[in-house]
Order: structure tokens, then sequence, then C-alpha cells
């Protein structure tokens, strides 16, 4: 029998549809691994040990009465930014530490009705704010490739959970890059639906205008049964689309004729590890054998990404972060009055960097500053918005880089923000016009470090994005490719 | 364009953090390199643009007017140790401005 | 000496008659009775990841309201975020409308003794309620009960020129929620509060100088305290020489004074920025019109119709409309067959004052609106004359029991057998030659101290208009002979 934890969710399903094993076994396997192997690479924040067995035991059960779906009894980790039911939930915060949420989201609330496992909760950046999950307020996760090295960020544990094989999938989220640059790092897939695709509701809100749930996994046909899992209108939700969730894997074919493909000139910037050009522009090559058509499209308001996202972003979250003032959860720093129990609560509750977000979304929005600078991002958010649309006219997909580099050193970027703020710029513009993107893997670097493709599709082009992915992926074996651990 | 001391003070009230004066030079420095960095939008014209009010093509999303049990009482204090005859407690306002 | 006028403009805070919450679906509930924190659910308690969802009735409502201030229902609406920190505000923020409100340039007519003017209504929008802080000691206690409910926030244009256009909106306004049945008008428990912006300026002058805002007021009294205190205390500080400060002040019930609120003289920085949880809300012209079909007769048209249908005076109509509960009352009793003018005297008469002393609204009284009538068919029928009517209301009024059984059970029917009535006058004239003689030599108006007398005899039962008429057949006969 292979490796119990080696498997995807679709060979896993194999195995528990023909009882070679049970869900029990398989999730025994995986808690065995994180013991083992979790202590140097800390993806986890909390392993939920006894309710994973007993998650497994029902799952089990189910299948015993005749039920049958792909992630049933199937072993996942969630981002410790999604609620779960009396779970502890910190989002990577010492201002959440112990928080037990008295709901769960609806993402996981799918997941779990369709018998999912749930393993625990992972590690990230601080509120998602990172990209390197070296904001984390408790540990810092290693890159199972190279522990020396950062997994990626914001969900750089659950990036790491996979790659590691510590869980057969996992959910992340997506606001800037978060799940595409980890899997990018990590050399695992990483889908970030198109907003309003998946429920928000349970999601620990960062950016409410960009966020989105989305999963990481070991292959673009786990992708594919994860979103067919959870996607769809949520009553609790409101910007949530009523939109039918199509069976994503039947969009799975191994070529790409007919499809054309935009390589936009302004994602190729100066500065980008050559070995990362090679690799992604190699597999463009590759796409275009496997039937595609190859343009250059531009997109010329790229450069305004990233200032249009660290106005946008910091000026929601300054709002959204302003509920945790220890008053109703959270570990409370009791200072003599109220507002100073307020302060110093926020001011040794969040981070460096959380704080440092909330005082640019702060200044963004405060009075005389609003126009010139929240007001103008959204404007210019816009134009980012129809470049993309005029793109897609003449294109089905764009393909291009996910990061300028490979995974960099522990410590390497903590100390200059600008710097950090750099590694998202191939995957912000993305969620500010509220498309779809995929990163898969393409390739590794001189040092074994993996290399991400990506495809970005229209709103609610998942399907096209699935395909190319997959039949890109078929034609490789990058996919193949696990960490020596 | 770089922030004042006091600038940083104001904001850091507007978001009730305490900081360290460490804390506030370095932010007012990180601050001002990164709203500089920003100035460059100006440079884009976006005279006739409206912003985006949301990527989606949705409006008028309702509820109807049906009341469902939430949360207990219990629930919803379980996540502090600071309450009083199922009530949370905060210490005393006094008389700084909010 | 330079002659000052209030600049006056009101601010009403109205939650609206739901059964859920705004943005939630927890049960809206009295919240000055609920056990606390009971009526709860993560959204409203600003649970990390959570989402608003936006109460369609909250918004019908709130279009009815912006239809009966004549106002423009705006197309497009957006809400927004306002934030502060406060610890009955769980979300740090509150979702409210800035840019966009919904419903906008609107007005109202009201009352002042014979005049009517019309004042401004610059905009009405949505938004939550906080919770609620309750000082003990040296700390305070959150209840987040009422966190969430909806709210109406209607600003009006600052027209008002004196304490009785004041008093007269603010009570047309509440008159106005309660007929559309969103609000019940209840101010002690806090479902509608008054802020009022005052400044003054010299007559004739058209600036707007600065202003003070009073809060916290909680009754149409109060408000009316608080005014005349205020303009009159902006007044002295100018007259003495002095600059009226821009503050927010609080009202004192005890002394009668307003006085500043510590610590909030800072202007806040709400930050206000669209609220990007929630996706713009349309207002097609075909729901406003739909709206529009569904009002229910509002004050100014049910006075119309008092007048019309009824025969009313102006004056009359307007008092019983002014509460829709006593309106109601009234026409239950013509329904119970009372005619217009006569249960209109009553009610506005009699009965208002026994409601006054006993400090009761008329939902809280006795007298069914057919006791009403009953009683009042007893004078008709002349059974018992008006002043025992009068006695009799009071003991209905008390002890909720009918006219007929009181009258019975205390032997008040009035006397109206005239050969009982006879012996009387008769006994009188003879009991009083003095009196006779100077009825006699013209004083005539002595003859209602003849029927006094008769009355005292008989408490007051005798039929009042027989013993006049008596009294007269006599005397005259006396005269003749």
């Amino acid at each position: 029998m292979s490796d119990l934890t080696d498997l995807t969710i679709e060979e896993a399903h194999a195995l528990l549809q023909r009882g070679e094993v049970s869900s029990v076994e398989l999730t025994q396997a995986h808690l065995e691994r994180i013991e083992a192997v979790d202590g140097l690479i800390r993806s986890y924040l909390t392993v939920t040990a006894g309710q994973a067995l007993d998650q497994a035991r029902a799952a089990d059960a189910r299948r015993a009465e005749g039920e049958d779906t792909p992630l049933l009894g199937v072993p996942l980790s969630y981002k410790d930014v999604l609620c779960t039911r009396g779970v502890q939930t910190t989002c990577g915060s010492r201002i959440l530490e112990g928080y037990r949420p008295p709901y769960t989201a609806t993402a996981i609330e799918k997941l779990e009705a369709l018998g999912a496992v749930m393993l625990g909760k992972t590690n990230m950046d601080e509120f998602a704010m990172g990209s390197s999950t070296e904001n984390s307020a408790y540990v810092v996760t290693r890159n199972p490739w190279d522990t020396e090295r950062v997994p990626g960020g914001s969900s750089g544990g659950s990036a790491a959970s996979v790659a590691a094989r510590l869980a057969v999938a996992s959910l992340g989220t997506d606001t800037g890059g978060s799940i595409r640059q980890p899997a990018s790092l990590c050399g695992v897939v990483g889908l970030k639906p198109s907003y309003g695709r998946v429920s928000r509701y349970g999601l620990v809100a960062f950016a409410s205008s960009l966020d989105q749930i989305g999963p990481l996994t070991r292959s673009v046909t786990d992708a594919a049964l994860m979103l067919n899992a959870i996607a769809g209108h949520d009553p609790r939700d409101s910007t949530s689309m009523n939109v039918e969730v199509p069976d994503y894997t039947a969009a799975l074919r191994a070529d790409m004729q007919g499809l054309r493909v935009g390589v936009p000139r302004e994602y190729f910037i100066e500065g980008m590890q050559p070995a990362v050009e090679a690799a992604v522009r190699a597999a463009i090559d590759q796409l275009a054998e496997l039937g595609a058509e190859i343009r250059e499209v531009s997109l010329p308001h790229t450069d305004a990404a990233l200032p249009v996202y660290y106005l946008v972003a910091p000026a929601e979250a300054s709002a959204n972060l302003a509920r945790f003032d220890g008053v109703r959860y959270g570990p409370r720093v009791v200072a003599g009055s109220m507002w100073e129990t307020y302060r110093q609560t926020r001011g040794q509750g969040f981070g460096p960097e959380v704080k440092r977000r909330i005082m640019l979304g702060t200044y963004a929005l405060s009075a005389g500053y609003y126009d010139a600078y929240y007001l103008k991002a959204q404007k210019v958010r816009t134009l980012i918005k129809q470049d993309f649309e005029q793109a897609f006219e003449q294109v089905d997909l764009i393909a291009c880089p996910v990061s300028p580099t490979t995974a960099f050193r522990i410590g390497e970027r903590i100390d200059d923000p600008l710097q950090m703020y750099l590694s998202d710029v191939l995957t912000l513009a993305v969620n500010l016009a509220g498309i779809c993107g995929i990163s898969i893997p393409c390739g590794f670097d001189e040092n074994d470090l993996p290399i991400g493709l990506q495809l970005i599709g229209p709103a609610f082009g998942e399907e096209q994005v699935l395909r190319a992915a997959y039949a890109y992926e078929q034609s490789t074996d990058w996919h193949t490719r696990v960490p020596a651990l | 364009m770089t922030l004042s001391i006091e600038e940083v003070e104001h904001i850091a009230e507007l978001a009730k953090l305490a900081l360290t004066d460490e804390e506030k030079a370095r932010y007012r420095e990180q601050l001002s390199a990164i709203l500089d960095y920003f100035n460059r939008l100006q440079a884009i014209d976006t005279d006739d643009i409206p912003p985006t009010a949301t990527v989606l093509p949705l409006h008028t999303v309702l509820r109807d007017d049906v009341p469902h049990p939430g949360i207990s009482r219990e629930e919803l204090l379980a996540n502090t140790e600071h309450k009083e005859n199922g009530m949370f407690r905060v210490e005393a306002i006094l008389d700084e401005s909010p | 000496m330079i002659e000052y006028e209030p600049v006056i403009g009101l601010e009403v805070h109205a939650e609206l008659l739901t059964r859920s919450k705004m943005f939630c679906s927890c049960a809206v509930v009295d919240s000055t009775e609920a056990e606390p924190n009971r009526y709860v659910c993560p959204v409203c308690t600003a649970q990390p990841g959570v989402l608003p969802v936006i109460n369609r009735q909250a918004v019908e409502y709130a279009m009815m309201v912006g239809l009966a201030l004549n106002c423009t229902i705006n197309e497009f609406n957006q809400f927004a975020r306002k934030s502060y920190f406060y610890p009955d505000l769980p979300k740090g923020y509150q979702i409210s409308q800035y840019e966009h409100p919904l419903a906008s340039n609107g007005w109202l007519e009201i009352e002042v003794g014979d005049s009517t003017r019309r004042i401004g209504i610059r905009r009405a929008h949505l938004e939550e309620d906080t919770g609620k802080l309750f000082h003990v000691g040296d700390h305070s206690l959150v209840d987040l009960n009422r966190a969430g409910v909806p709210l109406l926030e209607i600003v009006s244009e600052p027209d008002m020129r004196s304490v009785e256009e004041v008093e007269a909106y603010a009570r047309k306004l509440r008159a106005i929620l309660v007929y559309l049945g969103v609000n019940h008008g209840d101010m002690s428990k806090g479902v509608l509060r008054f802020e009022a912006n005052i400044s003054i300026r010299p007559r004739g002058s058209e600036e707007l100088n600065t202003r003070t805002e009073i809060k916290n007021l909680n009754s149409i009294r109060s408000l009316v305290r608080a005014t005349r205190y205020e303009i009159q205390r902006q007044i002295e500080v100018v007259e003495s020489g002095g600059q009226v400060v821009q503050q927010t002040m609080g009202f004192d019930e005890d002394t009668g004074r307003t006085q500043a609120q510590r610590g909030k003289e800072q202007a806040h920085d709400y930050r206000y920025f669209p609220e990007p949880d929630l996706p713009p809300l349309h207002i097609s012209r075909e729901w406003v019109a739909e709206i529009g079909e569904r009002l229910p007769e509002l004050p100014d048209a049910r006075r119309e119709r008092f007048i019309q249908e009824f025969g009313l005076s102006l004056q009359d109509a307007v008092v019983l409309v002014a509460d829709k509960a006593v309106a109601d009352y009234y026409e239950a009793a013509l329904a119970a067959g009372g005619d217009p003018k006569i249960v209109a005297n009553w009610v506005t008469g009699e009965l208002f004052r026994l409601m006054n002393t006993a400090g009761l609204e008329i939902g809280g009284i006795r007298v069914a609106p057919e006791a009403l009538v009953e009683l009042i068919a007893l004078v008709e029928a002349g059974k018992i004359n008006n002043n025992t009517a009068k006695e009799v209301l009071e003991i209905m009024f008390e002890t909720g029991r009918g006219a007929e059984e009181i009258v019975e059970e205390r032997g008040l029917a009035q006397i109206s057998d005239s050969s009982a009535l006879e012996v009387l006058v008769e006994r009188v004239i003879a009991e009083n030659p003095q009196q006779v003689q100077k009825y006699l030599g013209g004083k005539e108006g002595l003859l209602g101290w003849f029927v006094g007398q008769v009355m005292r005899e008989t408490k007051g039962q005798a039929n009042a208009q027989m013993v006049n008429e008596m009294f007269r057949k006599r005397l005259e006969a006396l005269r003749e002979g």
C-alpha cells in the first residue's frame, strides 16, 4: 500500500471507495506524520486530533451506509483565519489567543457536511497581512523544500502542510496573492476563485472587497474537487454571487485546443530571478505545444496595482480590525481607564505589520486625505479592472509568473516592509479586479526551490483556468516531485 | 513626504493603538516612505473614472424580516472573563475624549 | 436693544418596528425589559468573520417615512462605515449611510396657533443602533440586545424659529411615525430620540452662527425645556459680550439647565467610506410607487377627513388626530353610535382632563369607547344631567364599570318627575319672598339662583332645564298675578 500521506484527494477517494483504507487509518497516518514532522515545519497552530478521529469514524460510518463522495473521510487542514466552532481560531495573532468562535465558516461547514475531516488550523501571517508567514505572532513556518526559507504567505501554513504531506489538501485565503504565492513557493497548486464565488461568511476579514477562500492542493483535479465543494451562493454573505456551480472536474481536458493565452509584457519585471523567468517562459511554450494560441497583451496599469492595493486593503482592514478591543473576546490588557485599556490591548495584541497597515489605512481614510488616497486608489482600481476586461476580449487566459523570486530566506525581507510588499506585485491586480487565478508548479531553480506558473481567468472563468492548468500539469511531472522530508 | 510625530500620534489615537516612542519613530519613517511611493498614483488621470464600488454586478441584496434565534448568552460570554450579571464588563470611561 | 431669534434644527433617531434587526436575524425586543444579551448572534456581536445582510422591511419602513415626509426617495443608495470606538459599538464602526441616503429634500407641515409652516427635512437615512452601556460605580456593563436594531435618522433643516415650533415638529413627527406603524412613539423606552441643534442670530439676519447640540433628551417635555433654556443661555452669553462655543450638551432634568458634556469638544473624524460588505441598494420607481400606494392615512389627511366628514372645527380635529390612539378611540366611539361633536367634546374635555390628572395615555384607561357612548346616551335621554355625567365618568375612569350600573347603584338618575320638582319649586319660592321680589323687580339673573337652590336640595340630580322652565313660569305667573 502506498504511503497514506502521499495521496491526492482523488487517490484517497479511490482507496476509500475500494475499502482498501478507512478514513480513520488515513487520518491517523496524517496525525502521526504531523507529530513526526511538524516540529520542524511548524505548519499547524492547532491540531484537532480527537475531533479529527471522531469525524473520521463518522465518515467511515456514512460510507458504510452507502454514501460515496470525493471528500468523504478525507483529512484536510484549514488556515487559522477561518472560524471553526469551538476550536481555537487565532488568525496568527495574540489578540485572538484562546478565542473559540461560536460558529463555523460556511466554506468549512460545506466541507464538513460532505464528511471531510479537519486535522487542524494552520499558521499564517497575522490577519493575513504578509507574504512570508514571518508575521505570525506564534511561530515561523518553514518551507518544506528548504527549512531555512519561508513558505510564502499569508497562507504559508496551509501551503507547507500540503507540500509536506501533513494534510491531503488545505483551505487558504487570498487577498493579494496569499494562496497563489505560497503555493508557488511550496510547489503545490493554489487557486484563488473569483470574488463572490465562495462565501466569505466566517472568513475573518482583512480586506472585504478583496478576500477570497480557496484550495491548496497537490493536483489541479483536487483543486477542482475542492472548488465544487465550497463554491456557491450564501444568503449570509451579501457579496456572494448567485451563480450556478458547475462540476469543475468536467472542464478538465488534456489539451488546450482553441484557447487563446495572453502574455502580459508588464509582468516580466526587472529584477525577476532569471530561473523564474526561464521556467515560466518555458511553461508558456509548453502551452503552445498543447494547442494554445499565444499572444502578447498589455495590462498598462500594472504598476499602479501595488499602491492601489496598499491603500484600499489597509483602509478596509483598519475598520475590520476595529472590533479587536478585548471587550468581548481575546486577551485584554487592563490599564486603569477604559480608553487606555483599548490602547494597550490593541497596541500589545497586534504585531508590527498589522499596526503599520492599520495606521496606513486610518491615514488614507482620515479627514483631508480621503480624496487623495482612498478615493483616488478606488478610481485607479477601476482602470486596473478595465485592463483585464479589455485583455479578455482578446484572450481567454493570461499566463505569467506568480512571484518574482523563489522562496527567500527567513529574515531576509522582514525589516523592509516596502521590499516585502514588492513580492506581491504579480498577484495583487487579480484581487483588485475580482477575477480568478491559479498557481501551478512549473519547475525548480538551481537550489531545487519550486517555481509557479500563474494562469489568470476572467470573473467566473474558473473552468477555463482549471482546464489549462490541468492540461499543462498532465504534460509535465513537476507536480509529482515532493520535498525530501 | 514626511509625516510628523504628531501626525503619527494622531493616527495612532484614532486607531486606539498604544505605541512606544521607538515604534512612533519607526512608523513615522516607514509610513512616510510608503506614502511617498503611493504619490505616483497622482500622476494617473482619473477624471472621468468612477471609483470601484464593488467588483460584482450585484445590487439590492435583501433579507426577509424573519427573526431566528442566535447564540446563547453563555456562548457569547464564553470568550472573556470580564463579565458581570450577564453583561460584558469594561473599565470606567473617565473624562478622556473617545 | 437687539432682538434675537433662535435657529433650530432637530435630529431624530427612530427605531423601526421590524421583527428582526437591521443586518441580522436576531429578534427586535424591548431592550428596557429583556434579559441582557439574550437576543444576540455572531453578526450583531461583531464576532470575527461575520457579514451584514440588509433587512428588506427596514428599507420599506424607511421609504414609508420618506414618502410621508414628502421626500425624494433616492434611487441609488449606499451604506457606509462610520468609525469610532465605544464599548456599545461592537464592530468599532456603525453601518450607516453617508453620501447616498435613502430619502432627501422633504418637508413637514406644523400647526402653531392659527398658522401652519413647513419645516424642511434635509434627509433620512438608515443605520443600526448601538448596544447599551450601564454605569455601575467604577465600571460599566455592556448589553448588546439593542445592537443592530434598525434606526432611521431624520435630519431637519434649521428652519425652526421658536420653542413652540420645535414642540409642534416633534409631536407631528412622532405622530406620523406612529400612524405609519413604524415606531410606537414611547420616548421613555428610548425608541425615539431627539437632538436639538440650536444657535441664535439677530432678527432679520440670514447668517448661521455657532450652534450647540443638545443630546440625551428622553421626552418632548425635556426637549421643550432644554430648548427654551439654551436659547436664553445663548442670548445671555452674547449680550454679555461673549461668544457661543460649539459644544455638545446634556440636559439636567432636576435643574432644568443644559450643560456642556466634558471631553466631547473634539469633532469626531468618522472616516466614512462605502461599506464593502454591502452592494449598493437600488430603489426602483416601481417599488416607491407600490409603497406609496400602501401608505396608511396620515395625521393631516385624517384631520381633513374629521373636518369634512364629521364637521369638526380645525382646532378639535387637530387635537384628536395628534395621537393616533386617541383618533382611533374617537372613531371607535362614533362607530358605537356616538355623535361626532358631542363625543369630540367629551374626549377633548373631560376625558383628557382625567387622563392628565392620572398621567395616563388613552391606551391605559379603563373607559372603552363604547362605554363613553353609553354615558353620553344617558345624558341625551335626560336620565342624568351634564354635571352628574362628569361625576359618573370619573367613577367609570377609576373602576372600569359601566355608566348605567353606576347611575343605578348610586341612585344618580336625574329627577325629571315634574310633580316632584314642582313641589320643590313651590317650596323655594315660598321660602324666599325677598328673592322673588328682587326677581320681579327686574333682577332676572336671579333665575339661576332659584334653580341652584333646587339643585342643591336634590344634590345636583334635578333636571336643571325643567327646573329652570318651571321657575320661569311660576315667577312670571306671580308677576301677572
